[in-house]
């Protein structure tokens, strides 16, 4: 037995324990996927009549349902990723992990346990939120090939997300403030091209809209899921995932290896 | 493991730690023999659980050396982990997860296969009085069942030497009795305790050796009878109905003697060779008490007397800590 397999081995064990908390608990994933289903009949419904007369390429309530799914199924991720910083927050306030700690396991099977869990939390909330939509009359025209990248992507995104959320969660001394700070997260796809156009925006929001990560991250989809094409946004979707992986993963590494607080 | 266990469990000099500007540990040496329950007595805030921590490597010191079962706890963190179980102040149990998947959680950790793995938390469960909470999860239980189920993680994987950081606070008299039992029953199987407390009574029923540590430093050192002889707090107090018994009372033994409550107060340990040898001088001189009460020390006594100041002071608000 070496080094790897007792990490492949533990990260099991503690995956298993990730997913026995979502199935004792599934009030907490449908609490997430049930934030952007919501978010996502608000805005076919309530706004959607009105948006879909102005907003760009819309010119009806479908049109604006398939205008904004994609930046609802990226509401989805970001919401899930909160409950990531929640519950990593949750076990390192309790004694569970100083037990973890103290014993002869691969350190990083507590941190990949998360990971993966809430991994596939994530792509269980995306999955309904798209279940609703398809139901609401949302008609992507992609092939095959397009919905795997389309579903490759929204993992890179969930990824990359749910490292920076073990990261938020870790680095927060209380749930309270965990399940704070990663509240912008679930903000910022709204100022990004999810909604409306960013042309529609005034100068300097607008700016912001068109350099930020979910812009290029929304295009793709859209472009992969109704067959339009992306644009060029691809590579830059991909790189901002890659990045915030990278980053995020170094810092969640740096926090958890420190040494705990007295 | 076919390693053979050195005859010394810890051996610690010179352990430092600070957090920021404030001081923790200054330079604790300890020395722990295989096989015996070592207590760390001491108030809150007075660097117990440091100590714990550094040793069963949840932190690093800022100074000095550790070995735990013959492993540095610096570098050879890993073989250290692997030979030592911790039950912390703070229950270390999944409250999601039931009492027998918490205790295989913790035997899939420690790499036992499924049949052992079910065998051992069987044991366990019937061992620590939980088998009819074993289904129900861990958030559910009293305090003290939580503290049962957390020991009986700790022992999953048979470690050789137990830190158990003040494993009765917040019980009830009678968990804790329950709790002493338990402790005693490791002992029995070889198995080394580093036992932290508040409590001069717990240290007195379990220990062999037992430190005393107050902001940061060890004060004293000894076994229980050891300490109690240093302390001046043990005493016999008499009370009388009239100021001529206790006047002659005070020449015939000696002591402070309380004028306003008619009573005297003489040192002694309270063991009952003193107290008979006490009784036959009183006879001798044909003296008869109204009352007569023993004294045995409490930890507020031996902190005064080791450290010229009261333990629980100024601890209040490091609680948390």
């Amino acid at each position: 037995m070496n080094t790897l397999t007792h990490a492949v081995g533990d990260s099991a064990t503690m995956v298993g324990r990730q997913f026995r908390h979502m199935v004792r608990y599934p009030s907490l994933t449908l609490m997430l996927a049930g934030q952007a289903i919501v978010l996502l009949l608000l805005f076919v419904y309530v706004f959607g009549g009105a948006m879909g007369t102005g907003a760009g390429a819309a010119t009806s309530r479908a049109d604006y349902l398939e205008y904004i799914t994609p930046g609802i199924m990226m509401i989805a991720v970001a919401s899930a990723a909160l409950g990531t910083a929640i519950s990593v927050a949750t076990d390192m306030t309790e004694g569970i992990v100083a037990r973890f700690r103290t014993m002869a396991i691969a350190r990083v099977s507590v941190l990949t346990g998360h990971v993966v869990g809430s991994l596939f939390q994530a792509l269980l909330c995306v999955a309904l939120v798209t279940g609703v939509a398809l139901l609401l009359g949302f008609r992507p025209t992609a092939g095959p090939g397009g919905w795997l990248a389309a579903l490759g992507l929204v993992l890179m995104v969930s990824f990359a997300l749910v490292w920076l959320s073990v990261a938020l969660g870790l680095v927060s001394k209380t749930v309270e403030s965990a399940s704070n700070l990663p509240m912008p997260l679930v903000f910022l796809p709204f100022l990004s091209s999810g909604f409306v156009p960013t042309e529609t925006l005034p100068t300097g929001l607008r700016w912001f809209a068109e350099y930020q990560p979910f812009t290029p991250v929304i295009e793709t989809l859209r472009g992969l899921l109704m067959g339009t094409g992306t644009g060029g946004s691809g590579v830059a979707a991909v790189a901002w995932c890659a990045g915030v992986t990278l980053v995020s993963y170094l810092w969640a590494r740096k926090l958890y290896n420190r040494d705990p607080a007295a | 493991m076919a390693q053979h266990t050195p005859r010394t469990a810890i051996t610690a000099t010179g352990l430092r730690k600070s957090y920021g500007d404030h001081v923790v540990l200054d330079g604790v040496d300890l020395e722990i023999p295989a096989g015996t329950v070592f207590s760390l007595l001491g108030p809150n805030g007075a660097g117990k659980t440091t100590i714990v921590k550094i040793l069963s490597t949840l932190i690093g010191a800022d100074g000095g050396r550790a070995r735990v079962l013959g492993h540095d706890v610096a570098t050879e963190p890993d073989a250290v982990r692997a030979a030592i179980g911790v039950t912390g102040q703070y229950s270390a149990v999944d409250g999601l997860l039931t009492g027998h998947e918490n205790l295989m959680l913790m035997a899939r950790l420690h790499r036992l296969d499924r049949a052992r793995a079910r065998r051992r938390t069987a044991e366990l469960l019937e061992r620590f009085d939980l088998v009819d909470a074993a289904g129900k999860p861990a958030s559910t239980y009293s305090g003290g069942m939580r503290r049962r189920l957390d020991l009986a993680m700790t022992l999953v994987g048979e470690p050789r030497l137990i830190f158990l950081d003040e494993p009765t606070t917040g019980l009830d008299p009678r968990s804790r009795r329950g709790m002493w039992e338990i402790i005693r029953g490791l002992v029995a199987d070889g198995v080394t305790v580093f036992l932290t407390t508040q409590y001069l009574e717990e240290a007195d029923q379990l220990a062999d050796g037992i430190a005393v540590l107050d902001h940061g430093t060890l004060v004293a050192e000894g076994t229980a009878a050891e300490l109690k002889r240093r302390i001046p707090g043990g005493h016999v107090r008499l009370r009388f109905t009239r100021a001529d018994e206790l006047e002659s009372a005070a020449r015939a033994l000696g002591g402070e003697t309380d004028d306003d409550a008619l009573a005297l107060r003489v040192p002694g340990d309270g063991g009952v060779a003193s107290l008979r040898s006490l009784l036959d001088r009183l006879d001798t001189a044909s003296i008869t008490p109204e009352e007569l009460s023993v004294h045995t020390p409490a930890l507020d006594d031996v902190f005064l007397a080791l450290t010229g100041h009261r333990g629980t002071d100024e601890n209040e608000r490091k609680a948390g800590r």
